[in-house]
C-alpha cells in the first residue's frame, strides 16, 4: 500500500474552492462540454449561461448571460453563447444550465469555462 | 307488511364470506384497496380466508353483535374482491381487499396502519398474512402532508444539479466523543462530500450527548462550507425517547442554522414523525428518515410488511431522504422490486407493474418526492451501478467506503465525489456505466491519486448473498 498523502485544502488557498457538479474532475475539453450541451438538448432542457466571479460562487444567484436560451436545440449556438459569455468575462466562471421546466428544478448545471479565483 | 328478515338480530356466528366476500364488487376511486398474502389454515377455504381477513382488518369481529343493525355495515365492510394464486406458491394466495375511505381518519398513518395490519395479522384462522401492497386513494392522498420539502425544493435549497448527492454515515457507530465525532464530520466534508450522517442508533448516549455533538457537527459544517465553497449538511439525528425531547432537539439544530434533521420511523413511530415533518415543514428543515427496524416487518416473504406499503406510509407520513437498500452492498434488496418502490417515493405517478412487485396503480396528486438514499457495504466500484439503478434523485451513501480509505476521510471522499461525477459525465455522453464502468473509473483515477488509491484497496470486496426476500415467480 502507497504511503498515507496529506490531503490539499484549506482556507488560505484559493484553489481549495469547488463550485458543485464536476468541479473534481480535470476542466472539461471542447469536445466534453459539447457533449454535455448535446445531452441537455437531447432531455428537452432550455440552456442557458450564467457567470459569476470565482469569488461569489456560493451564491444562489449568479449573472445571467442574456436570457435562457428557450427551445434552442442548436448545439453551435449554444456553444457560441457560452463562448461569448467567457470572452465578455475571461476571469469569472462561466456554467451552463439545463432549466428542465418540468422539474421546476435545473436538470443540469456544471461549470465549463473556470475563472480565476482571488 | 312481514318482517324483513335481512334487518333482524340473529346472534351466533356467520360464516364471514356472506358478509365480506363480494366478488362482484368494482372498487371505488376513493376506496383504498390493499393486497394481502395469505397462507390460511389447512381446511379453510380462500374466499372464507379472504373474507375473515377483511372482516377483522375493518368492522367485524367473531361473532354477530346486536348494535351492527344501528349502522350501515354494508357502506362500512371493507370487501374482498378478488383472489388471485401467487406464482411459485401453492399454499398462498394474493387477496384484494377494498376499504371505504371514511374507514380512515384523514392524514393518519397511525390509523390507516392500525385497521389494515392491526388484530387481523395474530388472526387464528390464517397462518401467515403478508400485506403487500395498497393503493391509497387520491383523496386521501391529500389530507396528508407529506414530504416536508421534496426532491426540488431540497436541490434549490442546497444548490446541487445534475447528479446524486453524495453522503457518509459517521463510524464507529458508537463510542466517539463528541469533538472527535465533529473531526470525523468535517473531514469528510472537506473531501467532497454533500452530507455526513449520524447512525440511527446515535440518539444522545453517555458518551456523547446530543447537544455537543450538534455544536461540534455544526462548526464542521461550517468550517467545510468555507474551505470548498459549497453548500454541506449533517443528518443531526434528533430520534427521542419522547416527543417532548425530539422537538428540544430539533429547535436546537434549527437555531445552529443546521439544514438538515433526521429520525428513525418505524422505531420513533408514525405519530413522532408525521409531527417531526410537519415541524420541518413549518420550520424549512430538511428531513431524513432512517429505516431501522423495517426488516423485522418486511424481510419475511410469507408474513409481515412488504417495504414498498412501509415506503408508500413515510411518503404519506412525512420525510425528504429514505433509505431504499442498494441492490448491490451489503444489505437485502431484489433489484426490480427495489426500483418499484424507488419510483412510488419519488414519482407522481406509478403504474401498477407486477414484474416489478406494483399490484396497484398509485397517484400522489401534487405530493412531493422524498430522495432515495442508498446506503451499506457500498464503495467506489458499486459507483456505475449505483448511478445507473438509482439515477439523480439520490444520495448515495458510504459508510466504510469513505473512512476505510488508507489515507483518510478526506481522501476517501474525494475519490468517491471523483468517481460519482466520471460516471455522471459519462452517462451524460450516451455511455454505458455498468458495462464500461472499469474503464471509466480507471480513466478518472489518473487525475485522482485518492480515487486511485480507493480502487486498489477495495477491489476485491463483494456480497454475492441471494436475496430472501424476492418477487414471487413460477418455479416450474
Amino acid at each position: 500500500m502507497s504511503e498515507v498523502q496529506d490531503y490539499k485544502s484549506s482556507l488560505s488557498d484559493v484553489s481549495s474552492r469547488k463550485f458543485e457538479t464536476f468541479s473534481y474532475l480535470p476542466e472539461m475539453d471542447a469536445a466534453g462540454i459539447r457533449k454535455q450541451v448535446e445531452y441537455i438538448v437531447s432531455k428537452g432542457w432550455n440552456p442557458a449561461v450564467e457567470h459569476t466571479e470565482p469569488e461569489n460562487a456560493m451564491d444562489h444567484y449568479w449573472y445571467m448571460w442574456k436570457l435562457p436560451m428557450f427551445g434552442e436545440t442548436d448545439v453551435d449556438r449554444i456553444l457560441s453563447e457560452a463562448d461569448a459569455c467567457h470572452k465578455a468575462h475571461p476571469n469569472n466562471h462561466v456554467r451552463l444550465v439545463g432549466y428542465d421546466n418540468y422539474a421546476q428544478s435545473k436538470g443540469a448545471e456544471m461549470v465549463i469555462y473556470r475563472g480565476n479565483p482571488v | 307488511m312481514p318482517k324483513d328478515h335481512t334487518k333482524s338480530y340473529t346472534a351466533g356466528v356467520k360464516e364471514y364470506r356472506e358478509t365480506y366476500w363480494m366478488p362482484e364488487y368494482v372498487p371505488s376511486a376513493t376506496d383504498f384497496l390493499a393486497c394481502f398474502k395469505i397462507i390460511p389454515q389447512e381446511g379453510v377455504p380462500r374466499e372464507e380466508a379472504a373474507a375473515a381477513v377483511a372482516a377483522e382488518s375493518s368492522t367485524g369481529t367473531w361473532t354477530t353483535v346486536w348494535t351492527d343493525l344501528l349502522t350501515d355495515l354494508d357502506y362500512y365492510k371493507g370487501r374482498a374482491y378478488a383472489i388471485e394464486d401467487v406464482p411459485g406458491n401453492d399454499e398462498a394466495f394474493y387477496a384484494f381487499i377494498a376499504y371505504p375511505i371514511d374507514l380512515f381518519e384523514e392524514g393518519s398513518v397511525v390509523n390507516v396502519l392500525t385497521s389494515l395490519v392491526g388484530n387481523v395479522f395474530g388472526f387464528k384462522a390464517v397462518r401467515a398474512l403478508r400485506l403487500e401492497d395498497v393503493r391509497i386513494p387520491l383523496a386521501y392522498v391529500m389530507t396528508c402532508g407529506g414530504p416536508p420539502n421534496g426532491i426540488q425544493v431540497e436541490r434549490d435549497v442546497m444548490n446541487k444539479y445534475g447528479r446524486p448527492l453524495l453522503g457518509c454515515t459517521i463510524k464507529p457507530k458508537l463510542g466517539l466523543s463528541a469533538k472527535n465525532y465533529g473531526r470525523a464530520c468535517y473531514e469528510g466534508l472537506r473531501g467532497g462530500l454533500d452530507f455526513t450522517k449520524d447512525d440511527e442508533n446515535v440518539n444522545s448516549q453517555p458518551f456523547m450527548r446530543w447537544r455537543q455533538r450538534f455544536d461540534f457537527v455544526m462548526e464542521a459544517i461550517q468550517k467545510a462550507e468555507a474551505e470548498t465553497g459549497e453548500r454541506k449538511g449533517h443528518y443531526l439525528n434528533v430520534t427521542a425517547p419522547t416527543p417532548e425531547e425530539m422537538y428540544k432537539r430539533a429547535e436546537y439544530a434549527k437555531e445552529l442554522g443546521a439544514p438538515i434533521i433526521m429520525h428513525d420511523y418505524l422505531t420513533g413511530g408514525f405519530t413522532a414523525n408525521t409531527g417531526l415533518a410537519n415541524w420541518c415543514r413549518d420550520n424549512g428543515m430538511l428531513l431524513h428518515i432512517h429505516r431501522a427496524m423495517h426488516a423485522v416487518l418486511d424481510r419475511n416473504p410469507n408474513h409481515g410488511i412488504h417495504f414498498r406499503v412501509l415506503t408508500k406510509m413515510l411518503r404519506l407520513s412525512g420525510g425528504d431522504h429514505l433509505h431504499t437498500g442498494t441492490v448491490v452492498g451489503k444489505l437485502e434488496g431484489d433489484r426490480e422490486s427495489t426500483l418499484g418502490w424507488i419510483d412510488l417515493l419519488r414519482e407522481r405517478y406509478v403504474k401498477e407493474d407486477r414484474s416489478r412487485g406494483l399490484f396497484f396503480d398509485q397517484d400522489w396528486g401534487s405530493m412531493p418526492g422524498a430522495f432515495a438514499v442508498a446506503s451499506g457495504g457500498i464503495h467506489v466500484w458499486h459507483m456505475p451501478a449505483l448511478v445507473t439503478i438509482f439515477g439523480n434523485d439520490a444520495v448515495l451513501q458510504f459508510g466504510g467506503g469513505t473512512l476505510g480509505h488508507p489515507w483518510g476521510n478526506a481522501a476517501g471522499a474525494a475519490a468517491n465525489r471523483v468517481a460519482l461525477e466520471a460516471c455522471v459525465e459519462a452517462r451524460n455522453q450516451g455511455r454505458q456505466l455498468e458495462k464500461e464502468g472499469k474503464d471509466i473509473l480507471t480513466k478518472a483515477a489518473k487525475s485522482s491519486p485518492e480515487l486511485a488509491t480507493a480502487m486498489e484497496t477495495w477491489k476485491e470486496i463483494k456480497f454475492e448473498f441471494d436475496t430472501v426476500d424476492k418477487l414471487d415467480v413460477q418455479h416450474r
